[in-house]
């Protein structure tokens, strides 16, 4: 018991040093930049002691749950040798983790009303809607497909440059077809799509995966998979864009 | 007090939501497709409880403690009295009135990047992967360098007004440059590390600043130009990751003299 109480004394350290450059720019400026006095002192306070102990029991709990629940079924996907299955797994992985995803919500009322204003929906609240959960849809569908080739890919063994190379050329070319309204939501939507639970869960399954195929290499073929989740619902919200416009 | 424990309860509930789809996957796919028992299950959900709480409680004191201020700060930087230096009229339309926003788009950038939970989560497993051999730490301060470099860049492209495609389609030609040069081993934690760094401390941060700058500056849109900061900060850290391991082999080169 001591043990782990003193091991969660230093994760608290740790967060408090991870904290320290943001208290230290926010009150750089609120004090020398716009001499302005820091409103509240007590709640920031408490509401910083909350953040580090927060940080810390985070940090705990990727140790304890996101990464060994991640590592063990990689492992024992590739024990049972089950293509289907996996596939399966990335793509409801993927799916059910944007889905439902706050920002993500957000940016496709946002949209919506971007493509109201540029005249590309009808200024109505259902069509606005009909038109931000197509969009919702297709970018937890893309995360999902994403995810499917990112898994396919450590299996074979391809090289990650090439095929994020190749998509960020698709990405260049789609530019100058999608309409104006929709290339910056395009270019944020890769950002929004990967959360804080999502991120350490998809990393560890990737380098699990890696570590239990002979022949590949963790750090080599294991990490990439993010990589893959932020590009691909560039090319998928862009092709929404393209496809609405021309359709509708 | 009461409005502290309602916000908690709230957020949450909310953090409940993102989790429970995560964890009905894992353990339906566990139970129902792999039909053995989790070692340590114990320890897992002691862990997921963690995870839980531990981002509801982060979440809750950043929104109360730091995302007031941030919001307000950004506010008052893009203020055009506070640009101008006098009170009234227009903000300035010449970029080099605009100091202090990109010395803050930078500070703001990296030290958001280095509480961001997620590139900690991704620096602990590059570094257990490579036996050590990449150091967490200096991950870290590479991405944040490259946040800061790309949120600081961004608010100059929403000050000049010019096109985000522009920025976006070079920055991505620099990375295909050093990807031909670069050691092949860091290419795929380099490509991650862009997707990482915006997530839940950076993007209320650097989306405020975006929106605030894009409202201020004449002539710009909030809705048109607010957007594009998370694009930079995702796009410029595979730069400077790929930019460090290019640093770490060359000074290692030179320390054995070759």
């Amino acid at each position: 018991m001591p043990q782990s109480v003193s091991r969660f004394l230093r994760l608290l350290v740790e967060s408090l040093r991870d904290l320290a450059p943001i208290v230290a720019v926010i009150a750089f400026f609120q004090l020398a930049v716009l001499r302005q006095p820091l409103p509240d002192l007590a709640g920031i306070l408490i509401g910083l002691a909350m953040v580090v102990l927060g940080l810390a029991l985070f940090v705990r709990g990727l140790e304890m749950a996101l990464f060994p629940i991640g590592e063990a079924l990689a492992a024992a996907f590739t024990r049972r040798a089950n293509l289907a299955w996996l596939l399966l797994f990335a793509f409801a992985l993927g799916f059910g983790t944007t889905v439902a995803e706050p920002a993500l919500i957000a940016v496709a009322r946002e949209a919506a009303a971007i493509a109201a204003e540029a005249g590309v929906v009808v200024d109505a609240p259902e069509a606005r809607e009909d038109y931000a959960t197509y969009l919702r849809m297709t970018v937890a569908v893309s995360v999902g497909v994403s995810l499917v080739i990112g898994v396919f890919r450590i299996l074979k063994g391809w090289p990650l440059h090439v095929l994020i190379i190749s998509g960020y050329g698709i990405v260049v070319v789609m530019t100058f077809f999608a309409p104006d309204s929709i290339i910056g939501i395009a270019y944020d939507s890769g950002g929004v799509t990967t959360s804080t639970i999502t991120v350490p869960l998809v990393t560890a399954f990737g380098v699990g995966l890696a570590h239990s195929i002979r022949g590949r290499n963790p750090i080599v073929d294991g990490f990439g998979l993010i990589a893959f989740a932020c590009l691909s619902p560039l090319m998928f919200v862009m092709a929404f864009g393209i496809v609405w416009e021309w359709g509708g | 007090m009461w409005d502290l424990l309602r916000h908690l309860l709230e957020t949450g509930i909310s953090t409940l939501g993102d989790v429970a789809p995560i964890a009905a996957i894992l353990f339906g796919f566990q139970y129902l497709v792999i039909r053995q028992p989790l070692p340590h299950l114990k320890t897992i959900i002691t862990g997921f409880v963690y995870v839980a709480l531990g981002l509801t409680l982060f979440l809750v004191g950043l929104e109360r403690a730091l995302f007031p201020l941030g919001t307000l700060m950004a506010e008052q930087l893009s203020d055009p009295a506070f640009i101008n230096g006098v009170e009234g009229g227009p903000s300035s339309s010449d970029w080099r009135d605009y100091v202090w926003i990109y010395v803050y788009a930078a500070a703001i950038g990296f030290a958001t990047t280095i509480a961001e939970p997620s590139l900690i989560a991704v620096a602990l497993k590059a570094n257990q992967a490579s036996g050590g051999g990449i150091s967490a730490w200096g991950l870290r301060i590479a991405v944040a360098i490259g946040v800061a470099v790309g949120v600081s860049l961004g608010t100059f492209r929403i000050i000049t007004g010019t096109p985000l495609h522009y920025y976006i389609i070079a920055g991505y030609i620099v990375v295909i440059l050093q990807t031909l040069r670069a050691d092949r081993t860091i290419i795929p934690l380099a490509y991650d590390s862009g997707g990482v760094t915006t997530s839940t401390v950076t993007v209320p941060l650097v989306a405020a600043l975006g929106i605030g700058l894009a409202s201020s500056v004449p002539g710009r849109s909030p809705l048109i130009d607010g957007f594009g900061l998370i694009a930079f900060a995702s796009l410029f850290p595979i730069v400077s990751v790929l930019g460090y391991s290019w640093l770490v082999a060359w000074t290692r080169r030179r320390g054995r003299g070759e």
